[in-house]
């Protein structure tokens, strides 16, 4: 019994790891999605984000270390600090400036070229973020506080503790998590269901030269959906920034949204969640069940075989488009 | 009219079908390995093999093995990292196994067992396609690492998991262990590169090739013709992971001489050898080449540029340089999307008509 | 800025050209990558005390201390180059502060005839200088941290550990798995309960970890960790509301980096170290009237006085001391990497001489030999207070219990010494 309700509170929490990661994934998803091309980018563009909205919060001089090597001055911060909500909003600005950059430096020149030449592309530009991040904001390792709650929810213990004698733990950061998510993932459905520029990538996703022919520009929907990407980057960057502080290790998630997005498939937001409550609840649980018997530190490994053992059986993953292959 | 070919006649289909058929192509060639077998052993020193030689020749053979499973077979593969560990950890465990046997047949051996891992985890490429294949070979690299971490038998019960090169001679020489000299170790890998890139060569302009190649540019339509998805498809597997294997016992005993795992074989080593064929060129053998020189020669000289010679902070030399590289990637990738090797036979196309432009 | 690029960058533009009659001590530092954060204040701290000696003294000896810097961004290979490129330039001494470049160096050095010194971390079983002739690992290293770790909580249990369940969450590397087997042997002797927990690097994502300390409630947690794990462990702590004061750090997880981003809730948090901490140093006054007056401190001095960086120096003072001893021995002051071994080999700092420098009671004592390279393995600890933003020392230094690691550390040696094919020396 003992057993039974202790899997099912690492359950609970292999769910809500499960949306974390699936955060991470959306991004990968959108983009993949409008424009072909696997963005390996994402992770970083997760840390930039977060390394921006810190800097921006705590008026940090950006580059202030270049400055200070090449003149000798000894600037560090403006001395303000910005209010949370603001922070956001300019950050989410700096990401769309960003957006419109890659897309007219990079994007626009490599159009037509096979997936793996713009997969390379993008570590072109992982590479070119990851030191233009520290650049412009320092290696520090950053606090990120936004306001976010954090630490066990106190209810949901007692709660549990009356109904079977041991108070389940259930993070409120993670909480919050699932509930922006949720509100993300709706905010995206209504965008591309319900306005123009939606419509718009949707055809886009469908059929390039289609869409092209009825008058949809590439260009800006290339734009709008590394905009977007920028911004689920940002609320990512929030969520892991939040939870391990804000430092170069905040790049690397982007590899636990991997196996994240080969199960739910390249092509589906709603395979990006049911992926990533797959993977979080599947690594969770093995670790904890059979973990111990093997010597622990599994789940790095077990995400990527499980999601083999999905692909096995549904080689586009749960809810990629169905490969059709003509001769 | 630099690169000239008038004059250069073939009477035999032998001669036609050599893989330098033009004459000059053939002297550089042949230049080149008298530059690398008879100068460079007499004049290299410890910093030029262990910082910019032999971590080149090294890379060039993983880069070699990559590009006939990804850029011949076409199966995208991240599981380079732990292919080089299992070639790393199979020529610790026959050095320690068996002191007197030649380290050479040590190597060749680990090669082996790397193929048959690389074999195994080739299976499920029958089944799954394209990007979503990564998830098979992520799943080998994240695994094989764990496995390496967590066994003991694989370390001999050392203390705290790192394994250690023990000398081992070649000739008389010493190649791996404290006492290696430098041209001992640059010439050990040299042979290595040297025959293993005839040995690509020849295979990927054979049958095998030819099968890998037909299935790389479409499974089914090769399937048509007759070629074996299965022998072709775990076949690509077994060579390329035979040539990372013995790229990563090298990078083990020769290179490093002491390693562990999650840190000299992690997902990093994974990706620098997928951009390394990427940047050299998919489906070349001078690609490979290309670009292992472009991965390990660039962060090398930039550093030197920036810290050696214009006196930055290391930290923001550091920086700058991953901008820099991932400039000059993009860079590469819109001006000539196929790499170094398309380039460089554009720049041969230019020099044949130079100085006529048409 | 001239100044400014000068002082920053010794490093870059020295190591071109170094001239031969200085004392060359590479500083193998990383300031980028996953472990940045946490090298870039050793760095600083390390380049400081040099720094400070040239400016004040003149060097040691009357010989500049030159500290050319090179990147290695926590990556063996990088090591490897940094080391290659340095070596031939006159390079006495080597500290990489990072385990896995310490084993690439560990047989070089012994061919190349230079010094590695890698305070607190590297190879454990290095003390043994009967076996490792060129490697020192003074004050302490991984096992003793365990063992004075274990001995601060038989003194907080009255001596009794007997029935107490211990957890050590580790990162899952070389590193990391050092002490296993050092608690293991310390678990049967006072009768304790070991579970170990790994993690994989780089560790943000430590939530089953947590939950099955949650659920099994060791009465201590202790942690190897490094870089991000720290953080992420210590706010997980925070959330299962872990107790504090229960949870002990090993020196490499006690740094301001580690807490902060946790915020209040890691207030208690107690870590492992082996030198002092805080600014509540005289020598502070020298570091400010002869570096950060001037901006000649390194990366414009903004993390003087943190744990790493003090750490940083603290390595620095322990090879200026034995390139002093070296000094007197050989009666030159140019000495060569085998006299500054034999200055180490001889080195004693004894309380009087950190008071002298101006860094009392900042070490414990050090006394090393031709067999004993690690010291007396004798560290104490402090605890995080969150309120002031500091770590406060809470106990003297302790000795760790050599009846459990000089037979660990024999066995080890003896392992590598076969390995390699080493005739341990004579003493």
């Amino acid at each position: 019994m003992d057993q039974l309700i202790y899997a099912a509170e690492v359950f609970l929490n292999g769910l809500m790891t499960g949306v974390m990661y699936a955060l991470v994934a959306l991004g990968f998803v959108l983009i993949f999605k409008a424009s072909g091309v696997f963005n390996y980018a994402q992770g970083v563009l997760a840390l930039f984000a977060a390394l921006t909205l810190v800097g921006i919060q705590q008026g940090q001089v950006p580059f202030a270390h270049l400055i200070n090597a090449v003149l000798g001055t000894h600037i560090e911060s403006f001395g303000w600090t910005v209010p949370a909500f603001l922070a956001v909003l300019l950050t989410a600005l700096v990401m769309i400036l960003l957006a419109f950059l890659i897309e007219k430096l990079v994007l626009q020149h490599l159009v037509g070229q096979e997936p793996i030449i713009l997969f390379m592309a993008t570590i072109g530009l992982a590479y070119f973020l990851e030191g233009l991040g520290d650049v412009m904001w320092g290696a520090d390792i950053k606090r990120l506080d936004v306001g976010l709650p954090q630490g066990i929810s106190d209810s949901i213990e007692t709660v549990t503790d009356q109904w079977f004698g041991y108070g389940f733990f259930i993070d409120r950061l993670d909480i919050w998590a699932t509930a922006i998510a949720a509100l993300l993932v709706a905010a995206l459905v209504a965008f591309s269901q319900f306005t123009k520029q939606g419509r718009a990538m949707r055809a886009v996703a469908d059929d390039h030269q289609a869409a092209l022919s009825v008058g949809i520009s590439l260009r800006f929907i290339w734009v709008m959906v590394w905009s977007i990407a920028g911004f689920v980057a940002l609320v990512a960057g929030i969520m892991w920034g939040t939870k391990s502080g804000v430092q170069f290790s905040l790049s690397l998630i982007a590899l636990k949204a991997l196996p994240v997005l080969m199960l739910g498939g390249f092509t589906s937001i709603p395979g990006a969640i049911v992926g990533g409550l797959i993977i979080g609840v599947g690594e969770k649980l093995f670790e904890f069940l059979i973990g111990p018997m093997i010597g622990g530190a599994t789940e790095n490994w077990f995400a990527y075989v499980l999601a083999l053992i999905f692909l096995v059986f549904r080689p586009q993953g749960l809810f990629g488009e169905r490969i059709i292959e003509r001769v | 009219m630099l690169y000239r070919e008038a004059g250069d006649f073939k009477t035999s289909y032998r001669e036609d079908g050599q893989t330098f058929p033009i004459r000059l192509d053939r002297w550089g060639y042949y230049a080149i390995l008298v530059v690398a077998f008879g100068i460079i052993p007499f004049v290299i020193n410890d910093y030029w093999a262990s910082a910019v030689l032999v971590p080149f020749l090294i890379y060039a053979i993983a880069a070699l093995g990559l590009n006939i499973l990804t850029g011949y077979g076409g199966q995208v593969s991240l599981g380079t990292g732990g292919f080089m560990a299992v070639g790393a950890y199979a020529v610790y465990k026959l050095m320690t196994a068996f002191p007197d046997v030649s380290i050479v047949i040590h190597i060749l051996l680990a090669g082996g067992i790397t193929a048959f891992v690389g074999m195994l985890f080739g299976l499920p490429s029958l089944r799954i396609k394209g990007f979503y294949l990564a998830v098979a070979t992520l799943a080998a690299q994240f695994f094989l690492v764990w496995l390496f971490n967590k066994v003991p038998w694989f370390y001999n019960y050392s203390a705290s998991g790192q394994i250690n090169a023990p000398e081992r001679t070649v000739l008389g020489w010493a190649v791996t262990g404290p006492a290696t000299s430098a041209s001992a170790k640059y010439m050990i890998c040299l042979c290595f590169a040297f025959v293993l890139a005839w040995v690509a060569r020849n295979l990927t302009r054979g049958t095998l090739g030819r099968k890998w190649m037909a299935i790389r540019d479409m499974d089914i339509a090769a399937e048509i013709i007759g070629v074996n998805p299965l022998t072709a498809k775990l076949s690509a597997f077994a060579i390329s992971s035979f040539f990372v294997g013995i790229a990563g016992a090298l990078l083990f005993s020769v290179y490093l001489g002491a390693a562990e795992v999650g840190e000299a074989f992690g997902i990093n080593k994974s990706f620098l050898v997928l951009f390394m064929i990427i940047i050299g060129g998919l489906g070349s053998i001078f690609g490979s080449f290309a670009g292992a020189a472009f991965m390990v020669l660039l962060p090398v000289m930039l550093k030197n540029l920036l810290v050696g010679t214009m006196g930055w902070p290391t930290d923001l030399a550091a920086h700058i340089e991953l901008m820099i590289v991932g400039t000059l990637i993009v860079f590469f990738l819109i001006v000539e999307p196929h790499g170094l090797a398309r380039l460089w036979a554009l720049t041969k196309e230019k020099l044949r008509l130079w100085p006529f432009p048409h | 800025m001239r100044t400014k690029l000068i002082a920053l960058t010794a490093a870059g533009l020295m190591a071109g050209a170094p001239a031969m009659a200085d004392l060359v001590v590479p500083n193998l530092s990383y300031r980028t990558g996953a472990y940045g954060a946490n090298g870039t204040q050793y760095a600083d701290g390390f380049n400081d005390y040099f720094a400070l000696l040239n400016e004040r003294d003149g060097g040691i000896g009357g010989e500049i201390v030159q500290v050319p810097e090179c990147e290695t961004a926590y990556n063996t290979e990088k090591g490897i180059e940094c080391y290659e490129e340095t070596k031939d330039t006159g390079a006495l001494v080597y500290n990489p502060l990072s385990t896995g470049i310490t084993y690439q160096l560990i047989p070089k050095v012994s061919v190349d005839k230079k010094v590695l010194y890698t305070p607190g971390y590297g190879r454990t079983s290095a003390k043994n200088g009967k076996v490792f002739e060129w490697v020192f690992n003074a004050p302490a290293n991984y096992w003793d941290g365990a063992s004075v770790a274990i001995k601060y909580l038989l003194d907080e249990n009255g001596g009794d550990l007997s029935g107490k369940k211990i957890a050590l969450v580790f990162h899952n590397s070389a590193y990391g798995k050092e002490p296993i087997r050092t608690l293991q042997g310390l678990a049967e002797k006072h009768g304790f309960e070991l579970s170990e927990v790994p993690v994989d690097a780089p560790g943000q994502e430590q939530k089953s970890q947590w939950l099955q300390i949650r659920r099994d409630k060791p009465d201590y947690v202790i942690m190897y960790g490094w870089g991000v794990m720290n953080q992420a462990a210590i706010q997980e702590a925070a959330n299962i509301r872990f107790p504090m004061e229960n949870f002990i750090g090993i020196w490499w997880s006690g740094s301001e980096v580690d807490v902060l981003p946790v915020g209040d809730k890691a207030n208690g948090y107690k870590a492992l170290t082996f030198n002092g901490v805080g600014m509540d140093y005289p020598i502070y006054e020298d570091i400010k009237t002869y570096l950060l007056d001037t901006d000649k401190a390194s990366q414009g001095g903004e993390h003087v006085g943190s744990a790493l960086y003090s750490r940083g120096m603290y390595a620095a003072v322990v090879i200026s001391e034995a390139i002093r001893k070296a000094q007197e021995l050989a009666g030159v002051s140019d000495i060569s990497p085998e006299q500054l071994r034999d200055g180490f080999e001889q080195l004693e700092i004894t309380p009087e001489r950190l008071t002298e420098i101006g860094l009392p009671d900042f070490g414990p004592e050090i006394r090393m030999s031709c067999e004993n390279h690690g010291g007396s393995g004798m560290a104490r600890l402090q605890q995080w207070d969150a309120a002031a933003k500091q770590w406060n020392l809470i106990s003297e230094f302790t000795e760790p219990d050599q009846e459990i690691l000089a037979p660990l550390i024999e066995e080890d040696s003896a392992a590598y010494a076969k390995e390699s094919g080493i005739t341990p020396r004579d003493c």
